[in-house]
């Protein structure tokens, strides 16, 4: 039974979206300050700079944080964008499943790239 | 009745068609940041992977990846990605400003979706003289 006091409030996760993606958004600028300043650190980018910075054990996890803030927050861009462009649910449902599949896709890629 | 001292309204369109409103700034900033997610998650991360992998995995890829990243279609790629970046992550940086309730009035809110524009932009043109 429905009672005249029910607070209509809502699931939360369009407030838990809206707050993952600016935490996920300050991850991400904090690594770009990171690799902006290990390019100028290596005063540009050789072979031997790029072998030692991604020898670098706490380098591969931070560009595997990265990753993960980078894909979670990617998720919610790409759901929204379908949600507003793509309106059919027998497409959108689809649109929605590719792009996830490509999200995990994403991930193994990153592990394979950063730990062979 | 203060409705009739009303100048006589202007025709409005009836409908939006997007092609034919002229956007103010932050709206087209606002849809950059759309097209540049877009961009960066369907081109940007295969992109980025691809380089890394290849460019980590032995000499002969590193060389290979060099040559591969000196083609012109390569350079106008990466120039596109650069500017996707930038412009996200200072459009993102306004966003953020923002929530916290600096610059929301319509004239700063102008002024900040400009500087965006004009900065990313500047950046990017920054980065096509480095790559050629």
């Amino acid at each position: 039974m429905v009672s005249d006091q029910r607070i209509p409030v809502g699931a939360h996760y369009g407030w838990r979206d809206w707050l993952v993606q600016r935490v996920t958004a300050v991850i991400m600028a904090a690594y770009t300050v990171l690799v902006l300043f290990l390019l100028l650190w290596f005063g540009g980018l050789d072979r031997a700079a790029w072998q030692a910075t991604f020898a670098n054990e706490l380098f591969r996890i931070a560009s595997f944080v990265f990753m993960l803030a980078l894909l979670w927050h990617a998720w919610i861009g790409v759901r929204n964008i379908s949600m507003d462009y793509v309106k059919p649910t027998a497409l959108r449902i689809p649109v929605l499943a590719v792009l996830a599949t490509v999200l995990v896709a994403y991930i193994g890629w990153t592990l394979r790239v950063l730990w062979p | 009745m203060a409705a009739l001292d009303r100048p006589v309204a202007k025709p409005r369109p009836i409908y939006l068609n997007l092609l034919r409103i002229r956007q103010p700034v932050p709206a087209i900033v606002s849809v950059l940041h759309r097209i540049s997610g877009a961009l960066l998650f369907l081109i940007g991360i295969p992109f980025v992977l691809w380089v890394t992998q290849h460019a980590l995995a032995s000499a002969q890829g590193w060389e290979a990846t060099r040559s591969a990243l000196a083609q012109p279609f390569v350079k106008l790629v990466m120039l596109a990605l650069a500017w996707a970046y930038l412009h996200h992550l200072l459009a993102g940086i306004r966003h953020v400003i923002q929530d916290l309730h600096i610059g929301m009035q319509l004239k700063s809110s102008r002024t900040s979706a400009a500087t965006v524009l004009v900065i990313s932009l500047l950046l990017t043109l920054g980065v096509a003289i480095r790559l050629w």
